[in-house]
C-alpha cells in the first residue's frame, strides 16, 4: 500500500476517520433526526465513542506487536480525539444536565459516583492530552512514559462510568469490559515475559 | 411561602402560565414553528407507521377542564420517545421493534382477591367502559417529562366489576411476557426477571386520577405506547405506568415490582413523583420537558407528587416520603 499512499494521505484519512462520528451527530443533530431529547443523545454519543476510541487506541501495541503498525503510528491522533470527545461530553453534561449551575454540579459530584469517576476519567485524560505534543515529550523524557501509564487507570474509571450507568441492559458495557480485561492480560503477560 | 405552597400543592384549577416557566412556552413556540417547515423528520421508521395507520379512531369525552392544552408533547414525541425494554433500551427501540407484538386478540385476566374473577377481551377494552380524555404530565425516574392526552377509563371502573373483596390490600399487574415477539427479552444482557411487574396500593388504584389508557392523541395506543391496555398513574414515576397489562391481580401483600425486585436501592414500591428524594444516580429536582435541545434544554423544577399534591397528598398522611419512595 505504500506506493499508493502517501503519508500525508494517510494522516487525512486518520483524522477524517476520527471526525466522522462527531460530523455524523452533527448532520443528525441538525436535520432533526434525533428525536425529543437530542441533546442526551449526543452527549451519549460523544461519551460512547469516547470509550470506543480509548479501546482502540489500547489495541494499538497488540497491534504493533503482532506486525501491524498501522494503529501505532496514530495512537497520538487518536488519544487526541478521545480528549477531544470526551470534552464535548462533559460540556454537554454541565450545559443539559447541570444548566452551569455550581452547586448543583458539585451535589453531583458528591452524590453520584458515576459522575464523579466520569469527571476523574476526563481529568487524568488532561495531562495526557496537554502533553501530547512532540516538545512535552522530548521535555517529560523518561516520565513521559510512566506519564501515559494513567491511560489504564482512565480506561477503568470510564468503563465504571458507563457500568454504573447501565439501568438494566449492562451487555455493552460487559464487552467493552471483557475487551479492556482481555488487554491488560496481554499487557501483563508482556510485562512478565519482558 | 404562599407562591411556594401552590407550586407545591397544584391542581388543575391553575392557570398553567402560572406553572410553567415561559421559557417553555417561548420553546414551544419555536418548535411548532420548526415543525410547521420540514426540518421535522425524525418521526421515521416503523414506528410512524405504528402511530398514524394502524390507529383506530376512539369515540371519548374530551378533557375540557384541562389546563395543560396547551402544553401537550407532539404526538411524534410520545410515539417516538419510549421505555419499553421488552422491545430494547433505546427509547428509539420500542417504535422500531413494537410492532412485533400481537395485541389482537388480547386478553385481560382479573383474579386474585375478587369475588368474579374474569378476562377481559380487546373489545370489552374499546366498547365496554366510558371512555374519556385525560391530558396529564408524565414524569419519568430519568428526570425527563411529557404532557400526554391519554383516553382511557379509571382503573376503578374495572375493579369494581370484578368485585375485589374486604381483604384486598394491593393490585398487581403484569406484562405480556411473549419472547418470539419481544427481543429486547432475548438480549443476554437484559437482566430483568420477564414478565414486568407493577403493583399500587388498592386506594392507590381505586383514585379517580388513576387511568387505564386505551388510547392516546383520540386513536389506540400504538404498541411502543403499551397497546391494547396500560396503566397511568400521573403522580408516580412512570415506571409504575406498566404496559400492554395482560393480568391484573387482588392481593392482600404488597406485590414485588420489576425495578424494585432489581435495585431495591434505586427504585421504591410507592415511587411519588418527589424532588426532593434523589435517585441514587442522579437528582430528581429538575426535569427536561421534552421536547428538549442542547441550547434549550427545557429544564423545569419537578413538583411534588408531579403537581396532583391536592388529589393524592391524603394518600400518604403520616408516611415518610423518605422511607417510602
Amino acid at each position: 500500500m505504500r506506493w499508493v499512499m502517501s503519508p500525508r494521505l494517510i494522516t487525512c484519512v486518520v483524522v477524517t476517520a476520527c471526525v466522522v462520528p462527531l460530523a455524523l451527530l452533527a448532520w443528525q443533530l441538525a436535520a432533526g433526526q434525533l428525536g425529543p431529547d437530542p441533546a442526551k443523545y449526543v452527549m451519549q454519543g460523544t461519551g460512547s465513542w469516547a470509550l470506543r476510541g480509548l479501546l482502540l487506541v489500547l489495541c494499538a501495541a497488540p497491534f504493533a506487536r503482532l506486525g501491524w503498525r498501522g494503529l501505532f503510528r496514530f495512537r497520538r491522533t487518536l488519544g487526541v480525539a478521545v480528549f477531544v470527545y470526551a470534552t464535548l461530553h462533559l460540556l454537554l453534561f454541565a450545559q443539559v444536565y447541570v444548566g452551569w449551575d455550581a452547586p448543583l454540579l458539585m451535589e453531583e459530584l458528591e452524590e453520584r459516583p458515576y459522575v464523579l469517576v466520569g469527571f476523574a476519567a476526563w481529568a487524568l485524560f488532561l495531562p495526557l492530552a496537554l502533553t501530547s505534543t512532540d516538545a512535552a515529550r522530548r521535555w517529560l523524557g523518561r516520565r513521559w512514559r510512566l506519564l501515559h501509564r494513567l491511560v489504564y487507570p482512565a480506561t477503568v474509571l470510564a468503563w465504571l462510568h458507563i457500568y454504573w450507568l447501565a439501568r438494566s441492559d449492562i451487555a455493552e458495557a460487559l464487552i467493552y469490559g471483557a475487551l479492556f480485561v482481555g488487554l491488560l492480560v496481554w499487557r501483563m503477560r508482556r510485562v512478565r515475559m519482558g | 411561602m404562599q407562591t411556594m405552597r401552590r407550586r407545591i400543592y397544584t391542581d388543575g384549577t391553575i392557570a398553567s402560565s402560572e406553572i410553567t416557566p415561559e421559557t417553555v412556552f417561548l420553546n414551544r413556540r419555536a418548535f411548532i414553528a420548526a415543525s410547521a417547515g420540514s426540518a421535522w423528520s425524525w418521526s421515521a421508521g416503523a414506528g410512524a407507521a405504528q402511530s398514524t395507520t394502524d390507529r383506530a379512531d376512539l369515540a371519548y369525552s374530551p378533557d375540557f377542564d384541562s389546563t395543560l392544552e396547551a402544553e401537550k408533547t407532539p404526538v411524534e414525541a410520545v410515539t417516538t420517545y419510549n421505555n419499553f425494554y421488552e422491545f430494547g433500551t433505546d427509547k428509539s427501540d420500542p417504535a422500531r421493534h413494537a410492532h412485533a407484538m400481537t395485541t389482537d386478540p388480547w386478553t385481560v385476566s382479573v383474579g386474585g382477591l375478587v369475588e368474579k374473577p374474569g378476562e377481559l377481551h380487546l373489545e370489552d377494552l374499546l366498547s365496554g367502559f366510558d371512555l374519556e380524555e385525560r391530558i396529564y404530565r408524565f414524569r419519568c425516574v430519568e428526570a425527563w417529562s411529557m404532557v400526554v392526552p391519554w383516553i382511557g377509563f379509571p382503573l376503578s371502573d374495572l375493579l369494581r366489576r370484578f368485585e375485589p373483596k374486604s381483604e384486598g390490600r394491593f393490585v398487581e399487574f403484569k406484562t405480556l411476557y411473549r419472547p418470539s415477539e419481544m427481543r429486547g427479552t432475548r438480549s443476554f444482557g437484559s437482566i430483568i426477571d420477564w414478565p414486568y411487574r407493577e403493583g399500587l396500593r388498592l386506594d392507590e388504584a381505586m383514585h379517580p386520577l388513576t387511568l387505564l389508557a386505551v388510547g392516546l392523541y383520540g386513536k389506540t395506543l400504538p404498541n411502543q405506547n403499551g397497546a391494547p391496555l396500560r396503566l397511568v398513574v400521573p403522580w408516580k414515576y412512570g415506571f409504575k405506568s406498566i404496559k400492554s397489562i395482560v393480568e391484573i391481580n387482588v392481593t392482600d401483600q404488597q406485590p414485588a415490582t420489576s425495578w424494585q425486585t432489581l435495585q431495591s436501592k434505586e427504585y421504591g414500591f410507592y415511587a411519588n413523583v418527589n424532588p426532593d428524594v434523589d435517585h441514587p444516580r442522579w437528582s430528581q429536582r429538575f426535569e427536561r420537558r421534552l421536547p428538549s435541545s442542547i441550547f434549550k434544554p427545557n429544564r423545569v423544577p419537578t413538583v411534588l407528587f408531579n403537581g396532583y399534591g391536592e388529589s393524592v397528598a391524603g394518600l400518604y398522611d403520616g408516611m415518610d416520603l423518605r422511607r417510602f419512595y
